[in-house]
């Protein structure tokens, strides 16, 4: 098995050159507490050997030719970040209780919780962004053909993440629990039961009952912040974990380049 | 090693030359104590996975009881228009266990469906057969309307226009004797025959080949003792 080369540290982070004077002698004193930092680095790393791994993760080759299109992916992770981080904190003043108490806390974080109207709205807004730049990523992996061999599980991983985040759209709208939160959930289950044979009973398991009942909300919520972000959460790190390994695709307009050796291959770039 | 057990084929471990094998023994210690251990891992796995699915998917299981709510009296309600009344359809929730029944007497000259103890008072819900959005009865048109995408139903709740699959969902009606009050039962659906099915969520056809495309749930009440 030849084994592969570890990619170059960037220049900043490459060790410089003594200085004249320098060489052969002890580090002075003075420096050892600027070196406390770099110790403990080394202390963690001799232990976990994490440095290889995160420069295999962060100092990768990519493409010449590649366009802010291609931040689409990442900026999808952001949003997904800020609802997550946004949705911990909703949900410690949010109460799905069906009676009214639902509407009322969500009230409660608009009205009087500090911050409240501002962290909510990082979440109710994050969700249409998220939304939104999913299907930008989408459209700039399928026009630019990303998704051909080597790439197709990384894009079936992200169809997956795509569905689950419409879902997660779906489940988190009930959660407010106003009229419009209400009828557009009883509208989107008796679509869901129009699928023959099965779709009634995913919609029987969606309600919890026959009817809108008095488990639905907390089914609702419990799907919306704990089943599927779970599985969000680990389908990303398959899918940024394939996205390394593999290498970002280059842009399609860019041709071959024979090389010295005379293969033909795509010039890469080091960022 | 591997390449000897492969030429002979003996269900005994001590004839394909494995170290340490008993006479008479055809499962190695090593294959048995993996079959073990991964075993042991399965159950333990489902200890906890089973009944955390079947807690989960329990309430479609779960059959509704019949239950009558006295609406009025019989001389409350006429046979030319209809009656809006409150029916609870999942107790202790507030308002989001209420639903809307409209109801009115049966009227033998346009009722054609058979008639029975059940329906001598017509109770239609409020229920679009479109996706669920609550209709609104019209007297002035006689017609019942739905807000959100357009459906119409007549005077006896057929689909008169609009997106919906199937004629307004019934509740089974009763007189009851001893309080002389008109009571509420189930909701059932029917089909554009007016012939009775199970309820069935809204959006599905059960005309014909609907009514096995979209088979009836566990979780609703029983038909009706004949």
């Amino acid at each position: 098995m030849p084994k592969i080369p570890a990619p170059p540290l960037p220049k900043t982070l490459q060790p410089k050159p003594k200085k004249p004077g320098e060489a052969n002698g002890q580090a002075p004193t003075h420096s050892a507490p600027l070196e406390a930092g770099i110790s403990v680095v080394d202390w963690l790393d001799e232990r976990t050997s994490l440095s290889p791994g995160l420069r295999w993760l962060l100092w990768r080759k990519v493409p010449r030719g590649i366009n802010w299109a291609y931040t689409l992916g990442s900026a999808t992770l952001f949003a997904f970040l800020n609802q997550a981080v946004t949705g911990v904190f909703l949900a410690m003043y949010y109460r799905p209780d069906v009676s009214g108490g639902a509407y009322e806390s969500v009230r409660n974080i608009n009205d009087n919780v500090f911050l409240g109207q501002f962290v909510r709205g990082m979440h109710k807004w994050g969700a249409s962004v998220m939304i939104i730049l999913i299907f930008l990523h989408m459209g700039r992996v399928f026009f630019y053909g990303a998704y051909k061999y080597p790439r197709e599980m990384t894009w079936v991983i992200g169809v997956v993440l795509l569905i689950l985040t419409l879902a997660m759209g779906f489940t988190g709208y009930l959660l407010p629990f106003d009229q419009r939160s209400y009828w557009a959930t009883v509208v989107g289950v008796n679509i869901n039961a129009g699928g023959p044979f099965i779709g009634p009973f995913l919609s029987n398991f969606l309600l919890g009952g026959a009817d809108f009942g008095a488990t639905t909300l907390s089914r609702f919520y419990a799907i919306h912040m704990l089943l599927i972000p779970g599985a969000m959460a680990a389908l990303i790190g398959a899918h940024l974990y394939l996205v390394t390994k593999l290498g970002i695709s280059a842009p399609p307009w860019l041709k071959p380049q024979p090389d010295h050796d005379g293969d033909h291959e795509i010039d890469q770039a080091e960022v | 090693m591997p390449d000897r057990d492969r030429e002979t084929k003996s269900k005994y471990t001590l004839d394909r030359n494995m170290p340490g094998a008993f006479e008479g023994e055809t499962v190695s210690r090593r294959r048995f104590m993996n079959l073990a251990a991964n075993g042991a891992g399965a159950v333990a796995a489902m200890a906890f996975t089973l009944p955390a699915l079947g807690f989960a998917i329990a309430p479609i299981f779960k059959r509704q009881q019949w239950t009558w709510q006295p609406v009025g009296s019989p001389s409350d309600f006429t046979d030319t228009d209809y009656v809006t009344k409150i029916v609870n359809l999942v107790p202790g929730i507030g308002e989001a266990g209420n639903s809307v029944a409209y109801v009115r007497k049966r009227n033998p000259a346009i009722d054609k469906e058979p008639g029975d103890k059940y329906n001598q008072f017509v109770a239609l819900s409020d229920k679009c057969m479109h996706l669920g959005c609550p209709v609104r009865y019209v007297q002035a048109a006689q017609r019942f309307i739905c807000p959100c995408h357009g459906g119409v139903y007549d005077f006896r709740g057929m689909v008169a226009g609009g997106p919906p699959v199937r004629p307004l969902d019934r509740f089974y009606t009763r007189l009851n004797e001893q309080t002389g009050r008109v009571e509420i039962g189930p909701r059932y659906s029917v089909n554009n025959e007016l012939q009775r099915f199970a309820p069935r969520f809204p959006g599905e056809p059960i005309d014909g080949i609907g009514q096995y495309l979209y088979p009836a749930q566990f979780d609703t009440a029983s038909p009706p003792p004949k």
